[in-house]
């Protein structure tokens, strides 16, 4: 009988215990009726700490557990997913998956991925570092951290705290095809948020750093500093009067333009024909000088995975070359229902990769002249149909190449379509962190909306 | 009466082999010298998910959560573990991780165990069971029939039906045990229409602490569905929004997000407390016209945002926040009341077991004002009617807040024009109900959509307005 780990146990021990809960759960389904079997298990542990205004202010002790299992009666499909995994709790969870399938309809294009797309080959992508760090290690990390910022300039005057958080986690995806994979993971971060005032109005701003390997975080002191000094740059900020201009997004808001993108040829939205981007294979989005990759395989990367959340095997390919679209981001279901393929991207894309340019941020603002660079979006505003983009949006407002007061309260609108097309240079200063990686963006015009 | 918390103790405790005394023991080992605060929060929730595309209900999700969350505060720190297993020695070595954040001492003295049963604002039903498998099939497939038969330039139909049966046990630490069973069902109709090549999307539902029988009855799921259909066929023909500063009117219900984003969360007491909030400080100022006053209300039967009582055991009430355009008070959980000198207001909510309570809205609404609706069009020369938003957020620390527009027309000379398309609405909070010129005397209240999302905690709310007329607010189309 499962139960929890209270035992200190090797990392190949628990990943080898939570594949025989697994195959036990497919077992268990098939005996009350399952074709098919998916079932995927996760467990994490982790520490969080936050410390504010030079003292502890929370400990958090995380232990996550959790089963998700999907079944399919012929193309009938039924889910259930449970945080308990004792033998009940799986029997209740195996029997309403079970019950939902019964009662859902045919899908003639729901089921398992097709057999040849699994992942066979399970390359160690570097990703299970674990940190010990005790709560007094990960507390003065934070003080620390919070300090540098705190004490940067006189202007910092309040702080909502530094925090530490550590959490590592392992999960196993097995299929009745035959599939019982798993791996773990680990994942570190530091990040700090201060306020500044001056003449009576506060600003807040944040940095913080990210990694599977606690030594490629960035320093306590370059955390805080920076999240200082992002915060001063903001004080007096203005609003400006509604005009069309140039619109350069810094690398840490540009990642969600490529998000919009990816959106736009997601599986689901294309066969639902939900998407400004419909038919596009082949098309020309971006100008010429636009390469963006998937790179699911990068050792450490905080999206790698050798396979997706159905168990295909990801390899690293071109989602746009020279500004022409070379493949949609698919499940298996809706690559069934465009008739295509899988591209390995259930569950979502893996180190999306967009192709840096010559200019660094410096430069940009140069080639840009006279504009607007933004630095914080706000509000969603984004219809994925028709590509109507509207945000609220702070940053600068830049004469000559140079940075001239922060601005805010205002938005910035226009059609993705166009804006992709009116890319006019993407910079080399990329932000590493997240799952997509971009330097800064620079959109040729735009409308901004102010006072 | 203590009927909901044997239920509770039958649901959570029981097949745990725990009783209230194994609770008492934990709590014991928590309370020490130097914890201010501690509380054993069990929840345990079933929820499901059906939905329906391209005419078949093709997907269904069963979900089964439990677990218990253990709290400690000393002063302004808070320590705190969860476990998924509820097996008492799982229980005692949460708390002895969790009582480090005192400074270690004497175990204290616990007062005896007392039952406290709020009145309850909604029934303590399992909305799971209030149809059948079978029923829930073919009312989405009816549902799915009839919302194509609305209008031939209806292409694609998506409609979704949730439902939660939650249960919470909190013992808190003057040994005080509270229980609460929370229903809550939502639906939703999203459509998308075509005409002449052009396609747009729109969606409509609601829900609350009901049963099922809330949307099978009485037409209320076809509400939705006209609701939706009404609003896709308003977008074909919508043109560019304007962009630039201008008189807005909102209308009434949903578009009291305005509320919610613009001062709700600058008023939560967490904030206020570390003097973070554009708000911070100023109780007793004026900060909207004389003619509004909002409240955030918790008690409301069946409502999407309301508890009987909040995930600290306090009682769910009704707080003026800003009376006749006079900021009167914060919202609070039991902590930040506490190291302000005040009393929680039942504001203390947590999305589950495996997260803190903080300060959240319930139902925030604005109260009617004395204009008929007509009136407050027909005073505007030139602005925009914005009718149905998708969405918002809020910087709370320099006040700025947006809210995106999915339905709004151009007003022109008193009369209601084009509709045009969904623009972002950017303003800045301490200023915005300062602007308010006209209020409406037609006050209503969201369907029972709104999800308020807070340090990564989500949490059912409601809002409501009567319709409004601010003076001054920045629309950000694309037309200059």
């Amino acid at each position: 009988m499962p139960n929890t780990l209270t035992v200190p146990e090797s990392n190949e021990d628990k990943i080898n215990r939570l594949k025989n809960i697994a195959s036990d759960i497919i077992t268990e389904a098939k005996k009350q009726g399952a074709d098919h079997v998916e079932a995927a298990i996760s467990v994490g542990q982790g520490l969080s700490v936050n410390a504010r205004l030079g003292e502890v202010e929370t400990i958090e002790h995380h232990r996550d557990q959790g089963i998700a299992i999907t079944v399919y009666k012929g193309h009938k499909k039924g889910a259930a997913s449970s945080t308990k995994l004792n033998q009940s709790a799986i029997e209740e969870m195996v029997s309403a998956a079970c019950a939902i399938a019964r009662y859902a309809e045919e899908d003639p294009f729901s089921g398992l991925p097709d057999k040849e797309l699994l992942a066979t080959d399970f390359p160690d992508l570097s990703l299970y570092h674990p940190w010990s760090l005790s709560a007094e290690e990960a507390i003065k990390m934070a003080i620390d951290c919070e300090n540098a910022a705190r004490f940067y300039d006189k202007k910092i005057s309040n702080s909502e705290g530094g925090s530490v958080q550590s959490f590592e986690g392992s999960r196993v995806l097995a299929t009745s095809d035959g599939f019982n994979h798993g791996y773990s993971s680990s994942r570190h971060s530091m990040s700090c948020s201060v306020i500044g005032e001056h003449k009576g109005s506060m600003q807040r701003d944040y940095w913080y750093t990210v990694a599977r390997r606690a030594a490629d975080l960035e320093s306590a002191i370059q955390v805080g500093e920076m999240a200082a000094k992002r915060t001063i740059k903001r004080l007096d900020a203005r609003s400006l009067s509604t005009r069309k201009c140039p619109v350069m997004f810094a690398a840490e808001v540009a990642g969600g333009l490529i998000g919009h993108f990816v959106a736009a040829i997601r599986g689901g939205n294309l066969y639902r024909k939900s998407s400004f981007l419909l038919d596009s294979l082949q098309q020309q989005v971006f100008p010429s000088f636009i390469h963006i990759h998937e790179q699911p395989l990068l050792p450490q990367a905080m999206g790698s995975a050798s396979y997706d959340a159905e168990g295909v095997a990801t390899s690293a390919r071109h989602i746009v070359a020279s500004g022409v679209v070379q493949g949609y981001v698919l499940s298996s279901y809706s690559a069934r229902k465009l008739g295509m393929k899988s591209t390995a991207n259930a569950g979502g894309v893996h180190n999306l990769t967009v192709e840096p340019g010559e200019l660094g941020f410096d430069q940009m603002l140069a080639q840009m002249g006279t504009g607007l660079l933004v630095t914080e979006l706000i509000g969603q505003g984004v219809n994925t149909l028709t590509g109507d983009y509207s945000r609220g949006a702070a940053g600068f407002w830049v004469e000559n190449g140079q940075i001239q007061y922060p601005v805010e309260e205002i938005t910035i609108a226009g059609n993705l379509k166009d804006m992709y097309q009116n890319i006019v240079s993407v910079g080399n200063d990329v932000d590493n962190r997240g799952n997509t990686r971009t330097g800064s963006i620079l959109i040729s015009e735009m409308t901004l909306a102010g006072s | 009466m203590s009927d909901l918390i044997q239920q509770a103790e039958s649901i959570i405790l029981k097949p745990a082999g725990l009783v209230i005394s194994d609770i008492d023991a934990v709590m014991s080992r928590l309370v020490s010298t130097g914890i201010d605060q501690a509380d054993i929060y069990f929840q345990a929730s079933r929820s499901e998910s059906w939905v329906l595309e391209d005419g078949i209900v093709k997907d269904g999700n069963y979900n089964i959560e439990q677990g218990v969350g253990i709290r400690a505060v000393s002063g302004e720190k808070t320590g705190f573990a969860y476990s998924e297993e509820l097996a008492l020695p799982n229980l005692l070595e949460a708390a002895n991780s969790v009582r480090a954040i005192a400074q270690r001492g004497q175990a204290g003295t616990l007062k005896p165990t007392a039952k406290h049963q709020m009145p309850a604002l909604y029934a303590a039903m399992d909305p799971l069971a209030s149809l059948t498998r079978e029923q829930k099939v073919s009312f989405l497939k009816l549902i799915d029939q009839q919302t194509r038969q609305i209008d031939p330039r209806v292409e694609q139909v998506i409609i979704s039906l949730v439902g939660v049966h939650e249960v919470v046990l909190v013992m808190t630490e003057d040994g005080q045990v509270s229980s609460d069973i929370r229903p809550l069902v939502r639906m939703n109709v999203s459509v998308i229409v075509e005409e002449n090549g052009r396609r747009e999307q729109a969606s409509s539902g609601g829900g609350g602490r009901h049963g099922y029988e809330h949307f099978t009855n009485n037409d209320t799921a076809m509400t939705y569905a006209r609701e939706a259909v009404r609003l896709a066929l308003v977008n074909l023909t919508a043109i560019d929004a304007p962009a630039g500063n201008m008189t807005v009117v909102l209308g009434s219900g949903w578009p009291g997000i305005l509320l919610h984003e613009a001062i709700g969360h600058g008023l939560e007491g967490d904030f206020n407390r570390k003097g973070s909030s554009a708000f911070s400080g100023r109780i007793g100022e004026m900060v909207a016209s004389p003619l509004c006053t909002v409240v955030d209300d918790g008690t409301l039967e069946h409502r999407r945002g309301s508890l009987s009582v909040d995930d600290e055991g306090v009682q769910s009430q009704c707080t003026t926040l800003i009376e006749k355009g006079v900021l009167k008070g914060y919202m609070h959980d039991k902590m930040n009341a506490r190291l302000m000198g005040q009393a929680s207001t039942g504001n203390g909510r947590r999305e589950s077991y495996a997260h803190l309570p903080m300060p959240r809205m319930t139902n925030t609404y604005m109260r009617a004002g004395h204009s008929e609706p007509g009136d407050i069009i027909s005073s505007v020369k030139n602005g925009l009617y914005a009718v149905n938003f998708a969405g918002g957020q809020v910087d709370i620390t320099s006040g700025k807040f947006v809210f995106s527009a999915s339905e709004a027309y151009l007003i022109k000379d008193g009369k209601i024009g084009l509709p045009v398309k969904g623009a972002t609405l950017i303003g800045n909070g301490p200023d915005v109900l300062t602007k308010v010129s006209m209020v409406g005397n037609d006050l209503e209240f969201d369907s029972g959509v709104g999800t308020c999302g807070k340090e990564g905690q989500s949490v059912p709310v409601g809002v409501g307005q009567p319709t409004l007329k601010i003076d001054a607010l920045t629309v950000g189309g694309t037309h200059a």
